[in-house]
């Protein structure tokens, strides 16, 4: 299928960009690594009258490291991300995560950012946003703002940021001492969407887990966290019958979608099982990835 | 319409292209390379898998505008001098096709793998196409047949038209 007709820009600077962005408005799509995209203007379910190629802006790319966070730059492809030093040493459930992203071909192309300013619901990489308290980083004509990966995410499609701003990078924090992190999911097959997709960080102290955030994906029109289940895991015990009681709630307050053969109870009962054993692994690893 | 300048298996091409052209139907169009398939235009099975700049990439899924000053190759630049390239070659051998329509991309995405990954497991040949749908033989043959490649001498250093590029 042909993409209906745009015109076509390719700035080389951030400043650029956001005045295209500020000029067209919701007239504009930016460009990433157009991975979901080009699928999209294919099958005609957007037709932008600009697109904005970012990607010979050179100062999306790459990971910066700053003493209490790591800032990665919105364009760094997946696979950079999966094979960057830093990124492996101070976040690794974003670079596990990335791992499970569509197929090499596809990672070449497709960025960090791009699948967090795309904000699919199935997207493996937003509740992994929530899990880390990832802050994302926007330029707009008003200057440099850091939205918390917690309001980034509005609506299915649809997230925070203002017609004129880019998202140019995502900020995550170092983990502290006894961190453990898992990304775990199920796919029906390697070509379908992520069903669901449970992105973990605990923190574990002695036999016991002292705090933990967890990120759905595919669990309604946004990634969410699984409050419910975060909140019977704070001074749990880290065993398996504990962590399965409140994995157990990993669905309430979700609203899970029917669709495609796929009750919303079955996501509900994906929710509990992958929850229960993310959980376990992220206990298992605490230690091991902490800085 | 956007003037572009690319390299497709070792030619240089200059065209005016609009932006909406996708890389895949440029190869073919253009340079009349027709070795890369058109298969889901969905983004999933990776027929039309080309190299791009030294990266594997579906060119369903990337403007003909973004290849500019780019370096392509496609599966009809594999061949030096007559000789078909150690994958080809294997996938010949080990009957690792039916209708073939799925062997380009397959072919490109597997020599992605090699060159980053000399002496992959089953498994990781297995994880590496999942990106590549084939309807007809159920992969077997065309696992052995990336593993049987791989195992070759000549399988990783055969050059591509153009040059080789170097993985980063």
């Amino acid at each position: 299928m042909i993409p209906a007709a745009f015109d076509y820009a390719c700035p080389t600077s951030v400043e650029e960009a956001v005045r295209l962005l500020a000029e067209y408005g919701e007239e504009a799509k930016v460009l990433a690594g157009g991975q979901s995209l080009l699928p999209m203007l294919r099958r005609r379910a957007a037709r932008p009258r600009l697109v904005i190629d970012v990607n010979r802006v050179q100062r999306l790319r790459g990971v910066r490291e700053e003493a209490d966070s790591l800032v990665i730059g919105a364009m760094t492809t997946h696979h950079d991300v999966i094979h960057d030093a830093l990124v492996r040493r101070h976040a690794p459930l974003l670079a596990s995560a990335t791992e499970t992203v569509g197929d090499p071909a596809v990672r070449h192309r497709g960025t960090v950012g791009g699948s967090a300013a795309h904000a699919d619901p199935a997207g493996d990489l937003p509740p992994v946003m929530l899990a880390l308290n990832a802050g994302m980083v926007a330029e707009g004509p008003r200057g440099r703002r850091t939205i918390p990966a917690a309001e980034f995410f509005v609506d299915r499609l649809v997230t925070a940021l203002e017609a004129d701003e880019l998202l140019v990078g995502i900020r995550v924090p170092k983990p502290a001492e006894g961190w453990g992190f898992h990304y775990e999911k199920f796919q029906p097959s390697a070509q379908a969407p992520t069903l669901v997709g449970v992105a973990v960080a605990v923190r574990r102290e002695s036999g016991s887990i002292a705090e933990a955030r967890i990120g759905l994906a595919n669990m309604g029109a946004t990634p969410l966290r699984a409050a419910a289940a975060e909140a019977a895991l704070a001074g749990a015990d880290a065993t398996e019958e504990a962590v399965a009681r409140a994995a157990g709630a990993a669905a309430e307050g979700t609203s899970p979608m029917s669709c495609g053969g796929t009750p919303s109870e079955y996501r509900a009962h994906l929710a509990r099982v992958l929850t229960r054993r993310a959980v376990l692994r992220a206990v298992r690893s605490t230690g091991r990835n902490a800085v | 319409m956007n003037r572009i300048s690319v390299n497709v298996d070792g030619t240089t091409y200059e065209d005016e292209v609009e932006p909406r052209l996708l890389l895949v139907h440029y190869l073919r169009d253009r340079p009349a390379l027709t070795g890369t398939q058109i298969g889901c235009d969905t983004g999933n099975c990776g027929a039309c898998t080309v190299d791009l700049d030294g990266a594997s990439v579906k060119s369903c899924s990337v403007l003909a505008v973004q290849a500019d000053g780019g370096e392509v190759t496609t599966l009809q630049g594999l061949a030096q001098d007559g000789e078909w390239h150690p994958l080809q070659r294997s996938f010949h051998e080990r009957h690792a096709l039916q209708c073939g329509y799925c062997t380009p991309g397959m072919i490109m995405a597997a020599r992605d793998l090699l060159r980053h990954n000399p002496d992959p497991s089953p498994e990781e040949v297995r994880y590496s196409l999942r990106g590549n749908l084939c309807r007809c033989t159920g992969y077997q043959n065309i696992v052995q047949a990336v593993l049987a490649a791989a195992a070759a001498p000549d399988s990783v250093t055969a050059p591509a038209a153009g040059g080789e590029q170097t993985w980063p």
